[in-house]
Formats: structure tokens, C-alpha cells, sequence
């Protein structure tokens, strides 16, 4: 392909000229270079308009060549790969990138929404404040649907993210935040004694400037010096440089972050590799050395396509061999945008002029006119001409006063540099204000954990950024432990004059549109406006305006808008000060920080023992937690109610078996654990005798429940209690602090055993008699084994135990195992209940046993009831001694005995549908939510009493057994009449368990 | 002057110069009938509904820093009022109401904005409780509709069904329920309550409170003494700290609670949905950006800022079930400090110091009170009793065991 | 991010541990006083300085650790067994 690069240079540039590429940007191939980024492609391709700003639709180009760029934005790559905002300073061209204009409609030259543009008289800041309230249905209707079309400027992709993101995490010595000239001389002075460092550049090339500058250092250029210092660096064992790697985040602790553009390809379609990387730093120390941003200049149409930055304009001429115009303005407040008229000349373009805000020529300007380049002493541009591209420049002098217009294409402006705080300050500390500087410089940071040097920390001069890096890197590896080396010279930068102080940048003299905020359309008037009507703040001016929340974080507007709001009240910049800077320093995919965790890896699964045989068996799974367990094992063309009936009905005719693994169990062992557990539950343990199980309740130290289940003594000083599969974590964090810290002088220890004993339950009128087939040695008579006994018996070489409880109200067992052999020991028992039928049932048809017996479960442990209220009344009010929970449960409001207490509840009609969450009130017509007296916390279809049946809470409960009420369900319309009952539907005499 | 589209084309030909200031700067006076420490959201409408509905009007509101600098500048915006507890239900639905004509009572358009609110719920189990809820605001008279899936996906076509760790079942939505400009409620109120003659002084931190024989005498401030019988605190995140300048002691952690925005992008999502089980809540903001946030740090803290630990549980919620945000730039992180009540719910109250009062403990439900906050606690000031609406948000239902606990979690609240 | 120094394991992340209040107040009593107990479940000094607090260690050790730490700043001064005596710096 043979296109041809109209403002590509002849030769320069670090591009790699062998290695042609085409990208497309909307809709037409450009040729370009390996080592372009598609704002330098565009460029040399004399594409100048890329882009449409925010509110006013105004036409834009690039105005920088880094992070900072606010009017450059694309959308880059297609379909679910689509990625919005994204600057094309920073996006490395490759071959067959795509790439398109966003914010228009319906192209970038001819966008009618830049019709606002033409209200733009009337759309002030905070306009939309003052209006649209007229007439009041007009606001949703009409107005905010207006507003709501208009938001944001890209379109996300329309379907799931498919790239991935990993998370690496690093220890580091020292971190360093910017390889250039101050990172990598910084990296050398902390490496040299030892110290493990890690070096981040945001860019793929470290060096900063020196890569790309036309200087010397140590004699040589400057380019030299950056390739031996990382060859240096890379040798050695102690230090990792890290490429395309921006620290964007500084939390506690020393730990950081930073995101990492993973190399080669920002489309990310290579499904070897992750996208990005998010790296997860525990630094010792931080040298922050992410260099200076170049402030633009505030006058009229500032933002015309050809207005650039003067660093960013040398950095195309000089790194990528770009002219981004044909003939130069320079506009400046300083000396270092000198630098890119004297580059530019060399390169062969037309200079018009530098026109220096400073009254007095300095040493740049007599090394200019050496040149033969004009310079305009006390000039400030007046007003950018042209629409869609720069064709001039009307100058003025500081007073406003008109003076010439000079014909350009491309305005290399330069109010001067701020040094970047966004990592200095995240953790709020506040930005001090140097008049000499004219900028912000971050705050003084002696015996912080952090550092700051070069241009982040206002050093701009080379020869005392490397010798204040050295010193820098130097203490951050003493501070942490590592000699420094007697001998560290600092490089020496090439000779360079003196700097002239700048002038500080504010508003050029003008009645136009002036723009502070690119992106987000903050005018210089609109700083005023907001300052007329009070809001004096910066964080007023940021809210009110919106200036500096663009996706460019202000990295352009910040300062001048504070400059600007510091000249309207008369007031030093610094007791303006700035907005707080907030991590991230640069926008960060929220995939990046996501990682591993999307789809189903968003949390681990817990799977029990006997999870291979369920899922043979065709089991339907339901998270519970992170558990999944069965919830029931449809078979043929059964639905989910109809096996829930058949394995429900199993258990009360014959015999069911049930994975409950996912219960909590807890060893409580040691001298003191009968009186541990006696302070903890409702009930008391001291007198139950070995062997033996009870069921007991703990509350939580307020009085209300925390969790109930069984407790087993296998020895005077050894107990296993079990807890709900919900509350186990929370029960074993409050019995380990009742043991370390409440009641430090009891000797007991307690450890979870959940994940060490895997548990079935063998339940139904058969359940003995499976289990002495599957068990023939045992003796599991009802002397043996009583109802709520258990025996300890040898599974053939490992214990297995077998426990007479029942949360089915049939006759029951739960036989634990040691997690290894829960599957085979499962098979056993499926096996030798065979001969009845033996059926597999899940948490459904578990559900509905419970409820028929009126067990308590989740539903009704809901924080917010007490023992009473699950009819444990008796059992809070029999202990002797005191439990933790029960001195606040005395209170009023706890102990009101017409609280809303458990109850059952059926159908008037057995026909009637019950739904858990309806309410229960006297009177279903005209009821408000005061006419409530409870609701149905669990409903289930009973298949023993064949209707519908609930568990609830009513007020004043049990005595109201008889009453019929409504349970109204006002969500769906319904109403269904029911009948106040026991909570216990089956077998109420429990004759059934004792078998 | 009265806002309008007139007079915004009427400034906006004579280039906007003749707005005036929307509230004044004035110098403190040395006594006032009431003194509102707190220039947030709730102190700026306690001011105007004590000077509207109370003709209380020799008002002062002391802020430390800057008005709105507090947690109605640092919220994710969300009104609803689907509550489960009937006071709450009362409460916040007063609130709602007072949303919806906010912009022609303060003439200031917050930009009330109901696109409804959705919670998602994953089981049986939650659905139930979601419809115990639901069926609670209906009968109290708020909307609210329980969807099942297909309704969830209509809703959110963006939402992953497909692929998720934690199956959605269907969500509760408050079609009502929405999102507010956050600032502009703070400024609307300061504006209407300036008009009303309420001194709003900024840069003004209250360092002690006077009393005489236990009875509020004035307050110490930055800027100097300001005598008053009655002091009203709205300082949410410090309620601790200004109670203590009371001698009292309270039942309220404060705790740093994280969001985040992303980078603006065209309509994605067109209502306010949360995530129970990723802990995960997100809208749209009418700039484009993804507002979200989750779950509190879970420690003490004054910190105007959270860690990652955190932040990684939110944005992979937000993956869990909203893959589309993969791609999207998370452009600021931050963090509001929040008073956690041990039952979670707030306070809104006399106290057993005459002429103190406390408005406070709102965990992360502040915003959405604003509103009815003011006007309850106007009331609670004006006549040195609780108005109906808040009487159950005293500290007395600590001791009385008559607790407002909507999750269930009893006094921890790092995990609430 | 927080990293806890736990007296058993040494330096860890925050994301190991199980935040668990204020260790500033003894448990609440068994029996007696209601308002002791109303004032240990309760009632907090919720300083903006140092606080004393227990860290669980629920990733590692699963013991209960003492931690002196700033509220303000986050700074963490001292780590403990839970009966140790945290002193803030002068």
C-alpha cells in the first residue's frame, strides 16, 4: 500500500518504518507505522477534526499526545468489543484497528446536535437548574427524557465483555511511579544497595521526554542515556521495570495499584493473552515521578482542531516524525515551548511566530531571533480562526489591546506546567501553591512513606530533577534497610539556559466562548457565573460547572479553572486550592478490577461429597450460600413441585436420604465446654450425658436469635454442635470470641468440622431398617439408639457416626463420615434401601417435611425474632444462669407478649393458594399496612395434609388458634381466608420419631 | 429571583450578568432562635421547612467546610421508599412525595428523576421476603410490583440471565423510585432557605456547645460565639463527635461507604437496580457515567476514602451481572463517612439535654431522607417533640427494645 | 488497603480478616445490670483518633486481634493478643 502520509516527516521519529499499517477510522484506511498511536497516525494522515465535545457538539482535535488528551476520544474496536472514551493518544496503532468518531450524529462533519452550539447563549452552567420546571408533567415526560438521550459521549458495547483481566500481586522495596529521566535515575540510586524496586511506566517506551527530546545527558543524547540506564536496571536481579504500566492508586498501608496494558494488542483479541492486568503493589516506599502536565491557554475558540499543546506538538514532530500542520504559532507563558518552534523549524515547517505572554524577551527569545524565528513579546492569542480546522490567529497584547492576525494551521499553546498530583495527593494530603512556579506542587512529604521528584514535584530543570532523584531513590532504600552506596553521582544533563520565570496563565482578554474544560464545555464565563451566584468553592465550581469530571479528570482544565476562579474573587490561588484527587489517577476498565471474578467465578462454589453422585443422579442444584446443593431429583418429565411431592411422601411412607453436609459443626473440646455452651445456648449443657444429643438455641448478645441446631456429647470435655448452613460462619466467629476474648479464663478450644465430616439423613419408617442392612454389625435398637442418642461405630477403618435426630418428624438418622468417604458411604445406604424404595430428596421436599412439623429454618430466624416468638419461650425462661443475649431480651419490646409469635396456618378453602410474604389481617377490604397482625414466613404444599400450608408470625400467636383471617398478597391481588393452627401439621405426639 | 425559561432568556441576552448570588454570605450574628450545625442536605431543609412551616426564620446553619460538601454531595443519588418496617415505609414514602414536587416548591429543578428501582432476588427464600416488603408498601400505599425473570429482563436487557453464579428469580420494583442531582438538593434548599431570611455561614466549625444548668445556652464556633436555646445537629459521618460536645454518648459507628462512577457513555441502563447477592448497586447518571457502590469498607473510619478490598467486591458484582460495564472506565473512586445505628436505622430526636437535638445515624439511607428529615425535624425542633412520622427514631428504642432493624443483623454494623 | 500485623501469623492483608469492632468495650455481663449490658452491645466512644479493635483473623489463625489504629489516618500504631495493652504514641 502506497497512501500517501501528508504530514508525515521525511525521517526522525522512533516509528518503525519497516513495519507499515493500516487502521480505519470511520470507515477509511490510513496508513501509518508500528511505534504510531492512532492520534500520531491521524495526524500524519492530516486528519485534524477527530472528535465532537459534550454539551455544545462543538468539532475537536487532538489537543495533547497523553493521558491529558480531553477532546480526542473514540471508540475503539466493534461489537462486544466495542470500547468507548478511548483516547487515541494512548492507543498503540496496529494493523487493521478500527476506530470511529463518537458524540455525532449524523458524521463528525455534519453534526446536528451541534445545534446547541447556536443556544449556546443560553445553556450556561447549571442551566438546567434554573428551568424545565414548567409545566410539571413536562419534566419526566418530555424534558428529562431529552436530557437522558443526550448523556455521554461513546456507546459501551452491547453484549458481555469477552476479553479477560488478571490480577497479580507484588511485594517491592520501593515502588516508582514514571520511568522518566527522575524514575529511572531514582531506580538506580534505591536499586544499587540492594532494594527490590519496581519501576512503572504508563507508556511502552521508558524515558518520558528524554526518549524523544532532543538533549544530551552524560555528553551524549539523551535517547542513549534512557537505553543504557534501562539495560542497567534490567540487569539486575533486584529491580523489574514494568511497561505500558500506570500506577494509577495509592491506598493504605503502602499498598498501590496499577493497571497494565497488556502488550501488543489493545483490541485484545489474542485469547492467549489477558487484556489488561491489574497489579496489586505492597510497597515499602513510593517515589512518585509521573511527570508535568502543560497547561493550555484560556481565549477565545481555544478549542478550534489545530490548537494543540506545544510538549505534545514536539513529542509528534520528534518521537512520531509528525508535522501536525504546515505553518506554526507558537503561544506560550514560558520558555519550554520554544523548544518545539526550534524542532519544528529544524523539521523543515514554517514558524509564523512565538508570541510570548512575558513582556521582556529572554534567553529563548534572543536564541530564537538567532534562528531567525519572529518573537511577539506581551502577545496572547486574541481568538482562534477557522471551524473545522485552525486557518489563524488573531494576537493581542496582555491589556487586550488588538495587534495582529497571523495565518496558521496548527497553535502550539503553553501556559505552563503543573506537576501531576494525582498520585501525591490521593491520600489527602493538600497541594501547597508556589508563587515562583505559578503552579501547585504536592505537599511536603518528610517522613512519608512517599516521595515525590522531577516534574511531579515541580522540579522542571533536568540537572536538579537527576540530582534530587538520586537523593530521593537513595533515602527510600536507606529508609527501608539498604546501604546506600557512598559514591551515586547523578547524570549531568547537557547545558541548558536558565529558565525565565513564566507568566501565570489566566484568562486572555475576550468575550467569546474561552474554554477552561475541552471535554465537558466549561467556559471561562461560565467560571465567572458560577462564582457570581456563590459558588465559591472549587468543589462548588467542579459540581456546578462540571468542570474537570470528564473522562480527562481535569487533567487539562483543573488548574486553570482555579486560576481562573482565584483572579474573580481576588484571592491567591491557594486559598482557592484545589479539588481532592481521587484514585484512579487515569480511568481503569472496572474488568480490570473485576479480574477472574465474572460470570460464575463471581464466587467459589462449595460442593459437598456426595456432589458427583447428585449430579449422576440428574439433581436439580440451588445455591445455598456458596453451597449448592441438591434441591430435588426430578425423574422422566417430573417438574420441580411434583418430585418435591413424590420424595416428600417418600419420607413420611418409606425412607428418603438427604445430603446435609452444609451444616455448621463445630468441635467444642476442653474441661470447660459443657459450661462454654452453656453460657452460649438458651438451654444448659452441663448435665447432658455422653452419647446423647439436645437441640438448643443461641441468641445473639441484643436478644434476638442467632442460630439453632443439635449438640452432641461424645465426652465429658468434647462436644459437636451443628448450626444452620446459613449462620455457620457467624456462629463459629462468635463462639471463637466468647472463647478468646469474653470468657479468656474457660478452658476450651472450638475448630469447625464442616468441611471434615460429610452428613446424610436417613429419614422415614424404614430408615432403621436401611440402616441395619447397610450397617449389620450395629445394634440400632431403640435401647442402643434412643431418640435423640447417637453411637460412634467403625465404618471399617474410619469412625463413622450415627445420630437419632429428626428434622422430618419421622423416625430419622444422620450418619456422618469423614468427607472422603461420604460418596461411598452414601452408595451403601442406597443400597441396602433398596428393597423400600429408598428415595434421594432435596432441600425442597426437606423444606416441606420442616414445615409440616412447624420446624423453624431461615425464614423464621430472621434477626429480628426472639426465642418467644418461636415458641422456645419456655426453654429461655428454665435456665438458671445466665446466657449471653438474655439480659436484653428482657427489654419491653422484646418480651411483649403480643408479639408477633409462630403459628400455622391453612387454607379456609383447601383449594386456596398460600404465598410466603402475604400479610395477615382481620379484614381484606380497605386494609392499610397498621391493619397487619403478621405474615406467612414459609408456605409449602403439604402432600400429608394435601392443601396448601404455611408457617407465620401473628400477633398474640399461639392463643388465637381457631381464628380465621385473610392472608391478602396486595402484589398479586390476591386474598385467601385461613385458619389459625399448630405449627405442627404431622403427627403432633411425635410418636412417629421415637419410632 | 424566581427561576424560569424566561428569565434564562432574559439573563442569557444581557450575557448572564445579572444573576444574583443563590444564597448570601452573611457575617454571623450573635444570637439566633436556633442554630443548625450541619450544612448538608438535611441541616439546609431543616432550616427551610423550620423557616416555611415553622416561621422560625432567625435561623442559622453553621457548616465547617463548604454547603453540600458532606454525604448529599457523595451519594449515589437513589430515593425509594421500599421499606419493610411500617415507620420506615411511612417515612421514607413522606420523602418520596416531597421528591416529587420539590422542584415547584423550592423553584430549583433537582431533577427528581423516577425511573423506578429494582431488586433483584436469587431464591424462594428472598423472593418471599421481597414479597412481605412489597406487600408492606402496598398496603401502606407505595407502589411496588414483583417481577419475575422475563419481567427483570425487559426491564434490564443488558442484565446476564445466562451466565450468572447467582440465578435471578425475578425483583421487587418501586416503579416511583429513582434518582436525584444530588448537589442541586443541597444548593435548592440553601437557596429557598436563604430567601427566607436562614443565615447560611460557611467556613464555620462548631468547637463546643454552651450549657447552663444543663439547658443549650450558644455555641463556640470557628468564627466566633453564637448564643441560641436551641442547637440541632445534621452533621451525618460526625454525629458522634458533635453529640459528645453534648455529653452524650450514642448507639452510631461511623464507617466509610465507597462508589464510583464510570466514564459517560450513551443510554445503557434506564433504571436503578441492586444486586443483593454481589452486594452490588448501579444507575445511570444523566451525564452517561455508571454510578454504583456496595457494601460498606467494614471498619471505623473518618476517611473520606476506601481500599481496594472493597472496590474489587463491587466492580466484580457488578460483572456478575452486568458483563456489558467490562469495558467501562471507572473514573473516580470515593468515599462518604456514614453514621451505622446498631439497628440500622436513623434518629431523629429530642435528647435528654433540653435545647439539643439530633438528627443523625443514617447509615447509608441518608439521601434518599433528605426531604422528610427536614420537615420532621423542623417539627421536632419547632415544638420540642417528635413529629409523627419519625417518632420511632428515637435512642430510646435501644433501651426499649422496640428496634427498626430492616436486614436482620442486630448491632454490627460493619456488616449491615 | 489495611495490613494487620497479627501477633500469630505476622503482617497480613486486610482481606484475611473479619472486621469486629470496638475493643474498647468489655462484653456484655451474663447477668445484673441491664444497662451495663445496653451500653456494651450499644453504646460507642466512636473516636476520630485511635481505636482500640478487634480484628478477626478469619483467613489465617482465626484468632481475635487487639488493634490499635487510627480512624482518621487508618494508621495501624500497635497489634495484640486480645488481653495486651495497646498504648497510642505519644
Amino acid at each position: 500500500m502506497s497512501m500517501v502520509q501528508p504530514d508525515r516527516l521525511e525521517s526522525g521519529g522512533t516509528i518503525d518504518r519497516g513495519r507499515p499499517l493500516t487502521v480505519n477510522f470511520d470507515g477509511r484506511p490510513y496508513p501509518g507505522y508500528a511505534g504510531d498511536t492512532l492520534a500520531s497516525l491521524l495526524l500524519a494522515n492530516g486528519v485534524r477534526l477527530v472528535g465532537r465535545s459534550f454539551k455544545y457538539h462543538r468539532p475537536r482535535g487532538v489537543l495533547g499526545a497523553g493521558a491529558e488528551e480531553p477532546n480526542a476520544l473514540v471508540e475503539l474496536g466493534v461489537g462486544a468489543r466495542r470500547e468507548p472514551n478511548t483516547r487515541a493518544t494512548l492507543v498503540e496503532a496496529v494493523d487493521g484497528l478500527v476506530a470511529r468518531s463518537q458524540n455525532r450524529f449524523p458524521s463528525l462533519r455534519h453534526d446536528l446536535l451541534a445545534v446547541n452550539g447556536l443556544a449556546h447563549r443560553f445553556l450556561v452552567a447549571g442551566f438546567y437548574y434554573k428551568t424545565f420546571m414548567w409545566p410539571a408533567s413536562f419534566w419526566e415526560s418530555v424534558y428529562e427524557r431529552q436530557i437522558r438521550r443526550a448523556a455521554g459521549l461513546g456507546r459501551a458495547a452491547a453484549a458481555p465483555d469477552p476479553d479477560r483481566y488478571e490480577h497479580v500481586h507484588a511485594h517491592a522495596d520501593v515502588v516508582i511511579a514514571g520511568a522518566g529521566a527522575a524514575g529511572l535515575q531514582a531506580a538506580l540510586a534505591a536499586a544499587a544497595g540492594g532494594a527490590r524496586v519496581l519501576l512503572l511506566e504508563a507508556d511502552r517506551c521508558p524515558g518520558g521526554r528524554l526518549a524523544w527530546e532532543r538533549a544530551s545527558v552524560n555528553g551524549r543524547p539523551a535517547a542513549h542515556w534512557v537505553a543504557d540506564t534501562v539495560s542497567r536496571l534490567e540487569g539486575m536481579d533486584n529491580v523489574r521495570i514494568l511497561r505500558r504500566t500506570t500506577l494509577t492508586s495509592v491506598y493504605d498501608h503502602g499498598v498501590t495499584s496499577a493497571l497494565e496494558q497488556v502488550a501488543g494488542d489493545p483490541a485484545g483479541s489474542d485469547p492467549a493473552l489477558p487484556r489488561q492486568r491489574l497489579w496489586i503493589i505492597r510497597g515499602r516506599r513510593l517515589i512518585v515521578a509521573s511527570g508535568a502536565l502543560e497547561r493550555p491557554l484560556v481565549f477565545d475558540d481555544n478549542d478550534r482542531p489545530g490548537v494543540m499543546l506545544a510538549a505534545a506538538v514536539r513529542s509528534y514532530v520528534n518521537r512520531y516524525a509528525v508535522a501536525p500542520g504546515r505553518s506554526f504559532l507558537v503561544a506560550t507563558t514560558g520558555d519550554d515551548a520554544y523548544r518545539t518552534a526550534f524542532d519544528l523549524q529544524d523539521a523543515g515547517r514554517t514558524v509564523v511566530a512565538v508570541a510570548d505572554a512575558r513582556p521582556h524577551a529572554g534567553a529563548m527569545a534572543e536564541a530564537a531571533r538567532e534562528r531567525g524565528i519572529r518573537v511577539v513579546n506581551d502577545a496572547l492569542p486574541a481568538r482562534a480562526l477557522g471551524r473545522l480546522q485552525l486557518r489563524g490567529v488573531r494576537l493581542q497584547n496582555g491589556n487586550g489591546a488588538p495587534l495582529e492576525e497571523l495565518a496558521c494551521d496548527c497553535l502550539a499553546v503553553s501556559g505552563g506546567f503543573s506537576p501531576d498530583l494525582t498520585l501525591s495527593t490521593q491520600m489527602g494530603e493538600r497541594p501547597v501553591w508556589s508563587e515562583t512556579l505559578g503552579c501547585f506542587l504536592p505537599p511536603p512529604t518528610t517522613d512519608q512513606p512517599v516521595e515525590v521528584v522531577g516534574a511531579a514535584a515541580g522540579v522542571l530543570e533536568l540537572q536538579a530533577a537527576f540530582s534530587g532523584a538520586v537523593d530521593a531513590g537513595a533515602r527510600a532504600a536507606a529508609a527501608v534497610g539498604y546501604p546506600v552506596p557512598a559514591d551515586m553521582p547523578p547524570a549531568t544533563a547537557g547545558s541548558s539556559a536558565p529558565s525565565d520565570a513564566p507568566a501565570l496563565p489566566v484568562r486572555c482578554p475576550g468575550r467569546g466562548k474561552a474554554f477552561v474544560d475541552f471535554q465537558n464545555d466549561v467556559t471561562a464565563d461560565d467560571v465567572r457565573l458560577a462564582n457570581q451566584e456563590g459558588f465559591a468553592s472549587v468543589e462548588h465550581l467542579k459540581r456546578y460547572t462540571t468542570l474537570g469530571m470528564g473522562t480527562d479528570q481535569g487533567k487539562t482544565s483543573g488548574v486553570n479553572g482555579l486560576l481562573l476562579l482565584a483572579r474573580e474573587q481576588g484571592r491567591p490561588p491557594e486559598q482557592v486550592g484545589t479539588t481532592r484527587f481521587r484514585p484512579p489517577a487515569v480511568p481503569v476498565a472496572v474488568g480490570a478490577y473485576a479480574g477472574h471474578r465474572t460470570g460464575r467465578a463471581f464466587a467459589p462454589i462449595r460442593r459437598t461429597a456426595m456432589d458427583g453422585w447428585h449430579r449422576r443422579s440428574g439433581a436439580s442444584f440451588i445455591e445455598a450460600g456458596h453451597w449448592l446443593r441438591p434441591s430435588c431429583y426430578p425423574r422422566g418429565d417430573e417438574d420441580i413441585a411434583g418430585a418435591t411431592w413424590r420424595e416428600a411422601l417418600a419420607v413420611r411412607t418409606g425412607v428418603g436420604i438427604c445430603d446435609v453436609s452444609t451444616l455448621g459443626k463445630i468441635d467444642v473440646m476442653g474441661p470447660d465446654a459443657a459450661e462454654f455452651l452453656t453460657r452460649l445456648y438458651i438451654n444448659g449443657f452441663r448435665k447432658l450425658a455422653v452419647g446423647r444429643v439436645r437441640y438448643g438455641a443461641m441468641l445473639r448478645p441484643d436478644g434476638h436469635l442467632l442460630d439453632d441446631g443439635t449438640t452432641s456429647r461424645f465426652a465429658e470435655d468434647h462436644f459437636v454442635t451443628t448450626t444452620t448452613t446459613a449462620n455457620a460462619a457467624r456462629v463459629l466467629a462468635h463462639m471463637e470470641y466468647h472463647a478468646q476474648v469474653a470468657w479468656p479464663d474457660l478452658d476450651v478450644a472450638v475448630c469447625s468440622a464442616t468441611e471434615q465430616w460429610a452428613t446424610m439423613a436417613v429419614a422415614g419408617p424404614r430408615s432403621r431398617e436401611t440402616l441395619q442392612l447397610a450397617f449389620p454389625d450395629a445394634d440400632l435398637s431403640d435401647e442402643a439408639l434412643p431418640f435423640m442418642g447417637f453411637l460412634e461405630l467403625d465404618g471399617g477403618g474410619f469412625p463413622l457416626r450415627v445420630f437419632r435426630i429428626s428434622f422430618s418428624g419421622e423416625l430419622a438418622y444422620e450418619v456422618s463420615v469423614p468427607w472422603g468417604h461420604g460418596e461411598p458411604i452414601w452408595c451403601r445406604i442406597m443400597a441396602a434401601g433398596a428393597p423400600f424404595d429408598i428415595t434421594p430428596y432435596g432441600t425442597e421436599a426437606l423444606s416441606v417435611l420442616r414445615i409440616e412439623k412447624g420446624h423453624p429454618a431461615g425464614p423464621e430466624l430472621d434477626g429480628r425474632t426472639t426465642a418467644a416468638d418461636i415458641g422456645l419461650g419456655e426453654m429461655f425462661a428454665k435456665q438458671k444462669t445466665g446466657f449471653v443475649g438474655r439480659l436484653l431480651a428482657t427489654r419491653p419490646g422484646l418480651a411483649d407478649p403480643h408479639r408477633p409469635r409462630l403459628v400455622g396456618l391453612r387454607p379456609v378453602d383447601p383449594a386456596g393458594r398460600l404465598r410466603g410474604g402475604a400479610h395477615l389481617v382481620a379484614d381484606a377490604k380497605g386494609c392499610g399496612i397498621e391493619d397487619s397482625q403478621g405474615w406467612l414466613s414459609s408456605v409449602c404444599h403439604s402432600p400429608q395434609v394435601e392443601s396448601w400450608i404455611a408457617l407465620g408470625f401473628l400477633a398474640d400467636g399461639a392463643r388465637r388458634t381457631g381464628e380465621v383471617l385473610h392472608a391478602v398478597f396486595p402484589l398479586r391481588g390476591e386474598t385467601v381466608a385461613v385458619e389459625v393452627c399448630s405449627p405442627c401439621f404431622v403427627d403432633p405426639e411425635g410418636s412417629r420419631l421415637r419410632g | 429571583m424566581r427561576y424560569s425559561v424566561w428569565q434564562l432568556v432574559k439573563q442569557g441576552l444581557r450575557g448572564h450578568t445579572g444573576w444574583p448570588r443563590m444564597w448570601r454570605d452573611p457575617q454571623p450574628k450573635s444570637s439566633y432562635d436556633v442554630v443548625i450545625v450541619g450544612g448538608g442536605g438535611h441541616g439546609l431543609a431543616t432550616a427551610y421547612y423550620l423557616a416555611r412551616e415553622h416561621g422560625i426564620r432567625n435561623v442559622a446553619v453553621l457548616e465547617k467546610g463548604w454547603i453540600g460538601g458532606g454525604n448529599v454531595g457523595r451519594n449515589t443519588t437513589i430515593i425509594r421508599s421500599n421499606y419493610l418496617l411500617g415507620a420506615n415505609l411511612h417515612f421514607y414514602e413522606y420523602a418520596m412525595k416531597l421528591w416529587e414536587g420539590l422542584e415547584r416548591e423550592l423553584n430549583f429543578n433537582t431533577m427528581v428523576s423516577q425511573r423506578g428501582v429494582l431488586n433483584l432476588f436469587h431464591s424462594d427464600a428472598q423472593r418471599d421476603a421481597y414479597a412481605r416488603r412489597g406487600n408492606a408498601m402496598r398496603l401502606a400505599g407505595v407502589d411496588a410490583e414483583l417481577l419475575d425473570v422475563d419481567g427483570v429482563r425487559a426491564l434490564v436487557p443488558m442484565l446476564d440471565l445466562d451466565n450468572a453464579r447467582f440465578p435471578v428469580l425475578g425483583g421487587l420494583l418501586q416503579p416511583r423510585g429513582g434518582t436525584v442531582r444530588h448537589d442541586a438538593v443541597a444548593w435548592g434548599y440553601a437557596r429557598a432557605a436563604d430567601a427566607l431570611g436562614v443565615d447560611i455561614i460557611q467556613n464555620c466549625e462548631v468547637t463546643g456547645i454552651r450549657r447552663d444548668q444543663g439547658r443549650v445556652t450558644g455555641v463556640d464556633t470557628t468564627r466566633g460565639f453564637m448564643a441560641t436555646p436551641r442547637v440541632a445537629a445534621a452533621v451525618a459521618g460526625h454525629t458522634s463527635r458533635v453529640a459528645d460536645m453534648a455529653g452524650l454518648r450514642l448507639p452510631v459507628e461511623s464507617h466509610v461507604l465507597q462508589a464510583f462512577v464510570t466514564e459517560g457513555v450513551k443510554p445503557l441502563l434506564d433504571t436503578v437496580m441492586t444486586f443483593g447477592a454481589g452486594h452490588f448497586y448501579v444507575s445511570q447518571s444523566d451525564k452517561g457515567g455508571l454510578v454504583f457502590g456496595g457494601d460498606l469498607d467494614g471498619y471505623n473510619s473518618y476517611a473520606q476514602r476506601g481500599n481496594l478490598p472493597a472496590m474489587e467486591d463491587v466492580m466484580a458484582g457488578g460483572m456478575a451481572v452486568l458483563p456489558v460495564m467490562g469495558r467501562l472506565r471507572v473514573l473516580r473512586q470515593w468515599g462518604g463517612v456514614v453514621d451505622m445505628t446498631m439497628d440500622g436505622s436513623p434518629i431523629i430526636t429530642c435528647t435528654d439535654v433540653p435545647g439539643f437535638y439530633l438528627n443523625g445515624g443514617w447509615c447509608y439511607g441518608g439521601f434518599k431522607a433528605t426531604p422528610a428529615s427536614g420537615w420532621c425535624f423542623a417539627h421536632t425542633i419547632a415544638r420540642d417533640e417528635p413529629h409523627p412520622l419519625s417518632a420511632a427514631f428515637t435512642i430510646d428504642r435501644f433501651h426499649e427494645g422496640r428496634l427498626l432493624d430492616e436486614k436482620g443483623v442486630g448491632p454490627n454494623p460493619w456488616i449491615q | 488497603m489495611h495490613r494487620i500485623d497479627c501477633p500469630w501469623c505476622g503482617l497480613r492483608d486486610e482481606a484475611e480478616f473479619q472486621y469486629q469492632g470496638d475493643a474498647s468495650v468489655a462484653p456484655p455481663p451474663l447477668e445484673g445490670d441491664i444497662d451495663e449490658a445496653m451500653a456494651a452491645v450499644y453504646l460507642r466512644e466512636n473516636p476520630r483518633g485511635w481505636h482500640q479493635e478487634w480484628w478477626h483473623h478469619v483467613a489465617g489463625c482465626r484468632q481475635y486481634v487487639r488493634v490499635l489504629r487510627h480512624t482518621g489516618s487508618h494508621e495501624v500504631a500497635a497489634t495484640g493478643w486480645p488481653d495486651s495493652r495497646l498504648e497510642p504514641p505519644a
